[in-house]
């Protein structure tokens, strides 16, 4: 059994070492938000955090996580939907499929976490998350609309 | 569905350990907050509508929501003509063995060709009408005064004599008992107040916090999982696995073929069964130890074979090339492309000898079903479908590709009454596709002294979709797919949509099929996107050659299209065509999907050739416009799948095998890549065009024609990939 700290809540795990963090999100504790993609840590669909820093899930082994990190998935990012990041997207009504989008979110909001106005160079290098139905250009606003509502004071 | 979640999200608070303990939820039979909530209650009003006692408008949408903003579409033109409080309006999917059980009450529920609103508005808004009609009429017969006196807004009817006034949701029941009307007139569209409007999706909320359900995140009580292997030739078949290595694996069950060219592990969870696949020794045999670079000489030799089909024929080309100042000739090429859907082919089944239940995200519901009752070995009537919104769908999850889900009930027949989910990896999802057909053309372009193109000859060869998937439908031989944009609209039921709309005086499009051992597709935008390459690029080149302005050449053999022509000039203008200010412009403009589309491209191309799209101003005429705001997210998220098919994607054969096995060999379109868009939406009216495709055909054409302009270069082999751009 493996003690993990999960949106907020101490929880205890019996799965392989060898697991990736999305797996055992996903199939022990049933957050079927974070989604499998491509399992090679090129999609960004199963992306999370990690003390506040955006971590691809799914080539991440539970062996590599340490005991007491805060991790936070797309269920935990706010009660209530309210997070600045979640705020821009209902607005401008960004999600199509809507499958990419909770890795989306979570790749926002950790770029945010740590730099809370990127310009478009830096949306540019930190933000390679895959849409294919195409949500891209209004991710770009979303992301822009979302520092107004950080910079606001709203509840991150 | 949201009882679903909640109860997920409950069994998470209580503290959870191993899989299953606590998260687990039984399905009752279906989705849809009227069947969680007021189910018995409270009866349908019609099959379009069903309204509970709380007011609360439930819309039975009959297509599947891929994305593409259909659910939402569909639902405003419904509550247009109910007249109801569009802010209590939900939705859910009625089932495909209900469909089936009352007459297919809900017609077609297949999701392709962007067909969903443009082949179904008239009879959901006559659901909606009804539906209206009935309410009215129930409300007058309480009050006993006459109909006629009574209106409906915002699901309250006013007596207007009286000023009296009740909700739907207190007369539903009474309307429900009424016959339906005879006679339901529709509401001028230039009325509308619901549907036409931007209004905001009604599958965002979910969408935003993880809450909504995929097929791929389907949970059943006692549920196993499932991960497969097909044979990587195609074409091949399963010789021998040694079971006896992974059985003593975690969590695994089960190993067992699956049909004749597939092996599965069944485990607790689907880490598990696809660990134990990837360690389980499997021996192959057979197959068509396909090469696609092989193929390309086959392509080739068919642009000037004489076994060709003619598609389009007008006037006479030959003697216009006889009499050409100058010729132009051009062959482009576009190679095998997967869909790629971000959800990879999934489908849950529980499988008992009496019955049959499926969970699958499809495009086609009554196919999906028909895909089940065949593998299941059952009537059709002992079989559901409980359709999810699709992660993604773009043609692979259609009426010709149940696959998975005909091995997924294989599965779950070798465990009556345990439900079993089989997800593919990605890399079966890459490796088993219905690949967008490739092909090659050899466009020929006759000018005249004064640089008219008075001869155009297109020929294409290549692979044939409907001669692999649906033979029954070519017409003499001739796939009529392969003509789409470029067709006369006379040449089939249903063409008159995909029709060419320039005129040219002479012309002559033919087809040499050259049928590769892979299995091709619908994929989004089908072969309207390889003929605007063909089409367009040409036209570019013919345009340059002749010493003549790119839109006027164009516009000159558009006269007998003000649509398209319409489309083609509000796109250059918002873009600054002719404008002498250094930025490299290209230009496309297609109709297909019964829409005018267009669009004009901006690029910078660096001194190394690094390609940069800074932006695209796209125009698109529909006829009807349902949702502007969806309309001109369809667009821009068009220019994302037909550039990243344009920039990267690209499948090859090697003895068999695909070689692309994953997004780091087939990329996608990142944020980087990603132009800005300005999107116009201008409905002509008069006609129901389709949204989700036309603009992808416009997407490559528009950008290479600018790499043109930026170059000199013109880029004929796609993907681009790492071509140098300034050394072609």
């Amino acid at each position: 059994m493996k003690k993990l700290r999960v949106n907020g809540q101490a929880v205890e795990v019996d799965a392989d070492e060898n697991t990736p963090l999305l797996w055992v999100l996903r199939e022990q504790l049933g957050l079927t938000g974070t989604k499998y993609g491509c399992g090679v840590a090129q999609c960004g669909a199963c992306t999370v955090h990690i003390a506040g820093r955006s971590v691809r899930s799914c080539v991440h082994r539970l062996a590599a996580v340490n005991e007491g990190e805060e991790i936070t998935t797309i269920e935990g990012l706010s009660k209530d939907s309210r997070h600045p990041v979640q705020q821009a997207w209902a607005e401008l009504d960004i999600p199509q499929c809507g499958y990419c989008q909770p890795g989306m979110i979570m790749a926002v909001a950790g770029m945010l976490n740590h730099n809370p106005d990127p310009s478009d160079e830096d949306i540019d290098l930190e933000i390679t998350n895959i849409c294919r139905c195409g949500t891209l250009a209004r991710v770009r606003k979303g992301i822009h609309l979302a520092k107004t509502k950080t910079s606001a004071g709203e509840p991150a | 569905m949201n009882e679903m979640t909640s109860l997920s999200r409950r069994g998470f608070m209580i503290g959870v350990g191993v899989a299953g303990a606590g998260l687990t939820i039984s399905f009752m039979g279906g989705f849809g907050p009227a069947l969680a909530k007021d189910a018995g209650t409270a009866p349908e009003v019609n099959a379009w509508v069903h309204i509970g006692r709380d007011d609360v408008v439930t819309i039975r949408i009959a297509r599947s929501e891929m994305g593409q903003g259909t659910l939402t579409g569909l639902a405003q033109l419904v509550a247009e003509e109910l007249h109801c409080d569009w802010s209590k309006v939900v939705t859910e999917y009625p089932t495909p063995g209900t469909n089936l059980a009352r007459d297919k009450v809900w017609g077609e529920m297949l999701t392709g060709g962007s067909r969903g609103i443009r082949n179904s508005h008239q009879y959901v808004r006559e659901g909606g009408a009804a539906a209206r009609i009935m309410l009215i009429e129930a409300a007058a017969a309480r009050w006993k005064v006459p109909a006629g006196e009574c209106t409906a807004k915002d699901s309250v009817i006013t007596h207007g004599p009286t000023g009296r006034t009740v909700t739907f949701g207190a007369v539903a029941e009474d309307a429900a008992k009424l016959a339906p009307p005879t006679k339901v007139p529709l509401k001028d569209p230039s009325t509308w107040t619901i549907a036409g409007k931007p209004v905001k999706r009604l599958d965002t909320a979910d969408k935003l916090t993880g809450a909504q359900i995929y097929g791929a995140d389907v949970k059943l009580d006692g549920m196993l999982n499932a991960s497969i292997k097909a044979c990587p030739v195609r074409g091949g078949k399963l010789k021998s696995f040694d079971q006896a290595a992974v059985m003593k694996m975690p969590g695994v069950r089960k190993v067992l073929a699956v049909h004749d060219d597939a092996v599965a592990v069944v485990a607790d969870t689907w880490w598990q069964a696809n660990s134990a696949l990837e360690a389980l020794p499997i021996e192959w045999q057979g197959g068509t130890p396909y090469n696609s670079a092989d193929f390309e000489a086959e392509l080739e030799k068919g642009l000037r074979a004489s076994d060709a089909f003619v598609g389009h024929k007008r006037g006479d080309v030959e003697a216009a090339f006889a009499k050409a100042a100058k010729i132009v000739e051009a062959t482009y090429r576009v190679p095998h492309q997967n869909h790629a859907c971000m959800e990879p082919m999934n489908a849950t089944v529980v499988w008992t000898k009496d019955s049959c239940k499926a969970w699958v995200p499809t495009q086609d519901g009554m196919s999906a079903l028909a895909s089940v009752a065949e593998a299941a070995e059952l009537p059709v009537e002992k079989c559901d479908v409980y359709k999810l919104h699709l992660g993604g769908g773009f043609g692979r999850r259609g009426s010709s590709s149940g696959d998975h889900v005909s091995q997924a009930v294989k599965i779950a027949m070798s465990m009556p009454g345990t439900p079993v989910k089989l997800l593919w990896s990605r890399e079966e999802d890459m490796e088993h596709g219905f690949y967008h057909p490739t092909s090659r053309a050899l466009i020929r372009g006759a000018l005249d002294a004064d640089g008219n193109l008075t001869g155009l000859h297109i020929r294409i060869a290549g692979q044939s979709i409907l001669a692999a998937l649906r033979p029954e439908a070519l017409k003499d031989g001739l796939d009529m797919v392969t003509m789409q944009g470029l067709a006369p609209a006379d040449l089939a039921p249903g063409m008159e949509t995909q029709a060419l709309k320039y005129t040219f005086p002479n012309l002559l499009v033919d087809h040499a099929m050259r049928n590769p051992p892979v299995r091709p597709g619908f994929w989004r935008g089908v072969n309207a996107n390889q003929n605007a390459i063909y089409l367009d690029c040409a036209l570019d080149e013919f345009a340059h050659a002749a010493g003549r302005d790119k839109l006027e050449f164009r516009l000159a053999y558009m006269k007998d299209s003000p649509e398209l022509q319409a489309v083609l000039k509000a796109a250059a203008e918002k873009s600054g065509w002719g404008k002498d200010d250094g930025v490299h412009r290209g230009l496309s403009a297609f109709y297909s999907f019964g829409a005018y589309t267009a669009a004009c491209a901006e690029v910078t191309v660096d001194k190394d050739g690094k390609l940069k799209i800074q932006r695209i101003v796209a125009a698109t005429d529909p006829g009807m416009a349902v949702n502007p705001q969806q309309i001109e997210a369809q667009v821009e998220g068009s220019f994302v799948y037909g550039l990243s098919a344009m920039l990267f994607q690209e499948i090859t054969f090697v003895g068999g095998k695909v070689q692309e096995r994953n997004f780091d060999t087939y990329n996608s379109m990142r944020i980087e890549h990603m132009p800005l868009v300005e999107t116009i939406v201008m409905p002509s009216g008069g006609f129901w065009g389709g949204v989700g495709e036309p603009t992808i055909a416009v997407a490559a054409p528009a950008v290479l024609n600018a790499i043109f302009a930026a170059t000199g270069k013109r880029v004929r082999h796609l993907p681009i990939k790492d071509q140098n751009l300034r050394e072609l």
